[in-house]
């Protein structure tokens, strides 16, 4: 182990962590210790046992063996509340919102500032509540309701409630998955500052870049088990890579040459009031095409509109030259739209049915006739799948809210792949998904485009866009603000448009 | 995870809890376990039965319809007054049917298009049916429907070579068809599925309103036809046939496992919660126990049944707990 050996004791340690969940052991043996000062990331494929780590240090889980030590001192948290009394804050991967109260009310959620009358001082709250936003450089309104926040503000929300109060370690388990850069940075820089005060930092992601930006230490973990734990100062990601993986990985943006066929989804005048106005594009067989912006921009809203779960209130979607009836994602699936949602938790899956019936519940009407489902049909269709996307799970019958994040994630693509749609809307396809499989998917994505499928990808991984897309269509406040071909799409041209500085100029032809 | 709950199913539970009480029911009691007192027993539940059918789809769907007993009640009063009218027998079992489903349909409507709760929705629409029934037949009582309707109805007829009543052997069809239709049809997936978490299935391509509005038009109408059953088995049509009655049903429904917050639970657990109720009271009336204790036995027992999963859950994380925490002691 490559530790300080002097200065300041670890301010929070594990040590020789065990924990399984029946037969799964999601950690064996792990140790780490967390000084203050420094940001330490925790890398490790999907399933490498990371959120069980936090999950541990935080009290939610206990430890089959080993301890947990703060200060030095062996503790024994009974709950979140404890570790949060303790001065841990912790944002957990999935948002744990209440969707009936405001974004202040979940921020300050049992611990409101009080009026002498001893009333929850609401003045104080939203105030607070706006300080931390502009803090974080987002926009959003301490009074909204969390119900129907996107998963980036919902991530937003948490990392405010993390930040609300004076921690002195900050566990963060893939704040950034759903963020774009400029989130990102306005997150890191908070974080900077809250390190140079001393407080120390636990960072979980799967951009490597982000790592190597803002941690010194990593704590690498493989299946469950301890790989090393070192300075990345002489790291170079690729050692990052195969400490995880343990073998050397193949290019990350595997792109095929593809011959573009005919048009097969085109947008016309797309507009839902207060939300995007006016969105026109099309994609054509054969054609990856990324819809850019940053946060907020209406991005997964114009893709929720087309494929019908959201009503528009003006415009067309035509699907193969046949005009979808708006509304209806049923009749988006029949002309063979597929997509795959933002939200796994509350859209993308049903957390407590098993992995094969999520699998299954897309194709019902082919897993049998008359009506009838055939186990073995829905099986088959699950195991294709869990190959092909190398999911990590225990048994097909397990419900998919025990997989890790990341191998959710794989689930949800599974479930709408198995459609073979003509029409991909995937709407951050690889968020939470590590580095191996985000290779994978991409390969996938590509050699299914190359076969005639038509690709719309919304996503806020800004190399992943730019790595994968033939076109990216870049979206500003509602508007469809520019269109860009392959060569001319590059981390600037990228970001001017989608912080509007091309506003007005080029929109989509 | 926690062994004992997931080896403890709890609809097998009640299954092994039914074959208890008929043993010792056998044991014990005198004349309990006569095909005649069978017989009786079973056609005793039948009309809670046949609604506890429909009525486990919509729980399962995250659903539940409280207007059931409401709208037995209705159709027996229609069936009376039509009959007392002078219609024909064959011209008012349809009727009755067609009422119940334009019922029921009324009940989805207002779930699925105006959005309310469907629990609320409910509470209003018992007390409609209700009153409905009340001004179709006041407080009067009709009897003297045909007899060989009449007859096909009781206990004392029952499918040749067997001691299973005709509307017991209705049921028994429909039950295998209802457990069919929940456990291996696309319908019976979508509804776990709405049930469990209905964003996803939405966003799946389901059309959870229609499914929805298909499960109320389905209760209102097997609640209409379970109206019938009841008329001709006490021979007797009455605006107030069945009061209370929803309350057992879902209390048969829960008692066999079915999740009242969706998602989960077997049609198998729900039979066995009805007929474990039914058994049980019959049992306690032969035994001269006052109709007060049989209502708080059910009680007790529907309790239990949301209890006791809850407590073996806790009791093995607590030991667990105790395991985890004696760990680092001996390290
Ligand atoms: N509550 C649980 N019950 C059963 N198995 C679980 C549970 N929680 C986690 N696991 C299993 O433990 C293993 C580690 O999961 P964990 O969530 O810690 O992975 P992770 O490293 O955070 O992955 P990701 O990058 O995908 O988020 C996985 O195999 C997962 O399926
Ligand atoms: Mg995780």
């Amino acid at each position: 182990m490559n530790q300080p050996d002097s200065g300041p004791a670890p301010v929070l340690a594990l040590t020789d962590i065990s924990k399984s969940f029946g037969a799964v052991r999601a950690l064996q043996d792990v140790s780490l210790h967390l000084y203050p000062g420094e940001a330490h990331a925790l890398a490790g494929e999907n399933g490498a046992g990371k959120s069980t780590l936090i999950k541990t240090l935080a009290g939610v889980h206990r430890p089959d063996a080993g301890q947990v030590l703060l200060d030095g001192e062996p503790v024994v948290f009974n709950g979140p509340a404890d570790a949060r009394d303790a001065g841990i804050a912790v944002i957990y991967q999935e948002p744990t919102l209440f969707p009936d109260l405001s974004i202040a009310e979940n921020i300050f959620m049992g611990r409101q500032p009080r009026t002498s009358l001893g009333r929850i001082d609401r003045r104080a709250v939203h105030g607070a509540t706006a300080a931390l936003m502009t803090r974080l450089g987002v926009d959003l309104d301490p009074e909204r309701l969390a119900r129907g926040l996107s998963i980036a503000d919902q991530q937003i929300v948490e990392i405010a409630k993390a930040l609300s109060f004076d921690a002195r370690v900050l566990i963060m388990d893939e704040p950034t998955a759903a963020l774009t850069g400029s989130e990102t940075a306005r997150l890191f820089s908070v974080v900077r500052t809250l390190r140079e005060g001393g407080a120390a930092v636990l960072f979980i992601s799967h951009r490597l870049e982000e790592i190597f930006e803002l941690c010194q230490r990593v704590t690498t973990l493989r299946d469950g088990r301890w790989v090393a734990s070192e300075l990345l100062g002489g790291l170079t990601e690729d050692d990052l890579v195969r400490r995880m993986v343990g073998r050397d990985l193949d290019e990350l943006y595997p792109k095929q040459a593809t011959t573009v066929g005919g048009t097969a989804l085109s947008v016309r005048r797309l507009t839902r009031e207060g939300v995007f106005r006016d969105v026109s594009f099309e994609v054509r067989e054969g054609e990856i095409v990324a819809l850019a912006g940053l946060v907020g921009a209406g991005r997964s809203e114009v893709v929720q509109a087309v494929f019908g779960v959201d009503k528009a209130d003006a415009g067309e979607v035509h699907v193969g030259g046949e005009r979808l009836r708006a509304g209806s994602p049923t009749a988006a699936m029949a002309a063979g739209v597929a997509l795959v949602p933002e939200d796994r938790r509350q859209r993308g899956l049903v957390m407590e049915a098993s992995i094969e019936r999520n699998i299954g519940l897309t194709g019902l009407d082919r897993l049998g006739s008359g009506g009838l489902v055939r186990r073995a049909l829905e099986r088959g269709r699950a195991t294709d799948w869990a190959v092909k996307l190398q999911l990590k799970y225990n048994r097909l019958s397990d419900a998919v809210g025990v997989l890790s994040g990341g191998n959710q994630q794989k689930v949800v693509l599974a479930k709408w792949l198995a459609t073979d749609p003509a029409v991909l809307i995937v709407d951050e396809p690889t968020r939470g998904i590590d580095v191996g499989t985000k290779a994978e998917v991409h390969r996938l994505l590509s050699s299914l485009a190359a076969e005639g499928l038509a690709v719309l990808m919304v996503s806020s991984d800004l190399p992943e866009v730019l790595g994968m897309a033939d076109r990216v269509l870049v979206m500003h406040e509602g508007r469809l603000v520019a269109e860009l071909p392959r060569a001319e799409a590059t981390e600037e041209t990228v970001m001017a448009a989608a912080t509007g500085r091309l506003a007005g100029e080029g929109a989509a032809a | 995870m926690n062994t004992l709950a997931k080896y403890l199913r709890w609809d097998t539970v009640v299954g092994v809890l039914l074959i208890a009480v008929f043993l010792a029911g056998s044991g014990t009691t005198e004349g309990f376990a006569d095909t005649a007192n069978l017989s009786a027993a079973l056609n005793d539940t039948a009309e809670i039965a046949l609604i506890a059918l429909p009525m486990t789809l919509l729980v399962v769907a995250g659903q539940v319809d409280l207007s059931v007993a409401s709208m037995l009640g209705l159709s027996s009063a229609l069936a009376g007054s039509l009959w007392e009218a002078g219609w024909s027998f064959e011209l008012i079992v349809p009727i009755c049917l067609l009422v119940g489903a334009l019922g029921g349909l009324l009940n989805g409507w207002l779930v699925t298009r105006v959005g309310l709760p469907s629990l609320a929705v409910t509470i209003g629409t018992l007390t409609l049916y209700r009153g409905l029934a009340s001004v179709v037949l006041g407080d009067k009582a009709i009897a003297d429907f045909p007899e060989a309707y009449a007859q096909w109805a009781t206990y004392t007829q029952t499918v040749p070579g067997t001691f299973v009543p005709y509307p017991i052997a209705l049921f028994a069809v429909l039950a295998v068809v209802t457990a069919v239709v929940l456990h291996c049809t696309a319908f019976g997936r979508s509804l776990y599925a709405i049930g469990a978490q209905e964003d996803a299935a939405y966003f799946a391509g389901i059309r959870v309103k229609r499914l929805k509005l298909v499960l109320f038009v389905l209760a209102g109408f097997v609640a209409s036809f379970a109206g019938i059953v009841y008329t001709l088995r006490y021979g007797s049509a009455r605006a107030d046939n069945g009061l209370g009655l929803e309350l057992v049903v879902i209390a048969s429904v829960l008692l066999g496992g079915v999740d009242f917050d969706g998602g989960k639970g077997t049609l198998g657990g729900a039979v066995a919660g009805v007929l474990l109720i039914g058994l049980l009271n019959n049992l306690l009336t032969l035994n001269d126990v006052s109709n007060e204790i049989q209502v708080i036995v059910t009680g007790l027992l529907l309790v239990a049944s949301v209890l006791t999963p809850r407590v073996v859950t806790s009791v093995s994380e607590r030991r667990q707990r105790r395991a985890a925490t004696a760990a680092p002691a001996t390290a």
